[in-house]
């Protein structure tokens, strides 16, 4: 019953209900909840009753669902809307680790270390996502910070791809299919990212926003393409 | 209510009959794009009086007070504090950008292009691109000097990139803030018609330095002749810009004290470009052709040594 306001208070609210009075003879029970957008489902149930599998299935499948907007990008919200960085942390750690093989034994000047991959991604996501909040984007902090981990996936892929033509040979032809490959991703990536968040910038900003994209994705591109193991 | 649409905000777009009414009467005009126009049009008509108030900045110095207050009047603690930082459209960045990199003679580019809308945006992320752009030519330059020997294996040198990092983001900012406290000592000395904010002088220095981006590009190329003649005419470029800017705000000082000044600006600016040079990019061979024979493998061959790389 969620005319229990009346039509005192209750009439600039919900223009629709202004008409409606309530006598005083009839008790008034029931519910006094107002629904607001989706029904959360934690207000029906915790996820303590239910199997863990559930849960983790439910999480794991909105990930799942979240790269799949990315191999495919269209406009939707469904990235925007439920954030987790679940994805970006996996996607983080493996290119993180892929990017090893090389520097482990040779002296300093290698390739980047663990850490150094981590603070690029991580920290790059953050000044990305200040920049925009800065420059006047309505996107909030994380669902920034979800979208640019996410987009980071096809340059996982191409370090996979990397890894794979490296353990065929070093050679000019493997270096040649190795630049096709991260160029190609870092194109895709580029674009996906800026798909999903040009809309919430101010129109006549958009290349300021774009702009910091594309060096940090290219930043990446380089760690992967100048990847050598020894 | 029947009166509601009193109550609605009314668009004052009179201002446009007003002037119309009285053309020649004096406005404060807030959005900047008409003012950029109209300048470079004028500087054509009056070239002596215009140049005098560009570089004095007497003619907008009331407005640019009345901006600066209006802009910044939320605390410091606030997200919108920051947000007045970085109040620049594309166009504007875009503009800033070909300012510093086709100075014209005689322009001051703080009052030409700042106009008391100092950004953070530019600073930040030539910086940002400058970093890596010297970091990532670099690192293709020494592959390919030293591509066809055979003791070579290439690394990516990827520390390079957090000292590259310090050392632009240091000069980008720390050099600014030493500056801006020597004039506001000798502001304090002598009376200077012209004195810059901390955030506009952090605005010079960065968007002078996005000349050195393309420099850094074209610095792959591995001829000693051709990286120093480019050396040269950034830092002309640049150091223009930087002069230009400097000098209207020490000439009133102690001769020697406005020139040691902008010395020192010049001087920093070019050790910066040096530096670079000289630590990012290795030396091309100046003698290709000679086989080179590695020293370890022929010790003590006969008594000639051959020197192979200089590290």
């Amino acid at each position: 019953m969620a005319a229990a306001e009346g039509s005192g208070a209750g009439g600039t609210l919900f223009p629709g209900l202004a008409d409606v009075s309530i006598s005083q003879d009839i008790p008034v029970e029931g519910e006094i909840t107002v629904p607001v957008g989706s029904h959360s489902p934690d207000e029906d149930f915790s996820t303590l009753d239910e199997p863990v599998k559930d849960t983790i299935m439910r999480d794991l499948k909105a990930v799942g669902k979240k790269f799949v907007h990315v191999m495919y990008p269209r406009k939707s919200s469904a990235l925007l809307r439920d954030w987790d960085l679940w994805g970006p942390l996996v996607l983080c750690v493996s290119l993180a680790l892929m990017l090893q093989g090389g520097s482990a034994d040779s002296k300093d000047d290698g390739g980047p270390q663990f850490a150094e991959v981590f603070v690029i991604i991580w920290f790059g996501a953050v000044v990305i996502t200040l920049n925009s909040k800065l420059l006047g984007g309505t996107i909030s902090f994380f669902q920034s910070l979800c979208v640019l981990g996410y987009c980071v996936m096809p340059l996982t892929v191409a370090m996979l791809v990397c890894r794979l033509v490296l353990l065929a040979g070093a050679g000019t032809v493997s270096f040649i299919i190795r630049l096709i490959v991260v160029g190609a991703m870092f194109a895709w990536s580029t674009l996906a990212s800026t798909a999903f968040l040009a809309d919430s910038q101010p129109p006549n900003r958009k290349a300021l926003v774009v702009y910091p994209i594309f060096l940090f994705y290219f930043v990446i591109s380089w760690m992967i393409l100048t990847f050598t193991p020894q | 209510m029947a009166t509601a649409d009193d109550l609605k905000f009314q668009e004052f777009d009179d201002a446009a009959n007003l002037l119309a009414a009285n053309p020649d009467a004096t406005t404060i005009s807030i959005d900047e794009p008409v003012e950029v126009p109209k300048n470079q049009h004028s500087h054509l008509q009056e070239p002596g009086r215009e140049e005098d108030d560009e570089l004095l900045g007497t003619d907008d110095s009331d407005k640019t007070e009345l901006l600066a207050g209006q802009k910044k009047s939320a605390p410091f603690w606030t997200f919108e504090y920051y947000q007045t930082f970085f109040d620049v459209d594309t166009y504007q960045v875009l503009d800033r950008i070909k300012g510093s990199v086709f100075p014209v003679p005689g322009k001051n580019f703080v009052r030409l292009y700042i106009r008391s809308n100092p950004d953070l945006y530019g600073p930040f992320w030539i910086c940002a691109t400058l970093v890596f752009t010297i970091a990532v030519s670099g690192n293709l330059s020494n592959f390919f000097i030293h591509l066809g020997k055979p003791t070579y294996h290439y690394v990516p040198e990827f520390r390079k990139v957090s000292i590259a990092a310090t050392t632009i983001y240091a000069y980008a900012w720390l050099v600014p803030l030493a500056l801006w406290g020597f004039l506001m000592w000798r502001n304090s000395k002598v009376m200077n018609i012209v004195s810059y904010s901390f955030l506009e002088i952090v605005c010079v220095y960065g968007y002078s330095l996005f000349v050195y981006i393309p420099t850094a590009i074209l610095w792959i190329i591995p001829q000693k002749v051709v990286r120093w003649v480019l050396m040269v005419f950034s830092l002309c470029l640049s150091g223009s810009v930087l002069v230009m800017t400097f000098w209207p705000a020490v000439r009133d000082d102690n001769r020697r004290v406005a020139v040691a000044t902008v010395a020192t600006i010049l001087l920093l600016h070019a050790l910066l470009a040096v530096g670079c040079l000289a630590y990012f990019f290795d030396a091309p061979e100046l003698d290709i052709s000679a086989p080179i024979i590695p020293a370890p493998i022929i010790p003590a061959h006969n008594g000639t040594t051959v020197i192979t790389k200089s590290h």
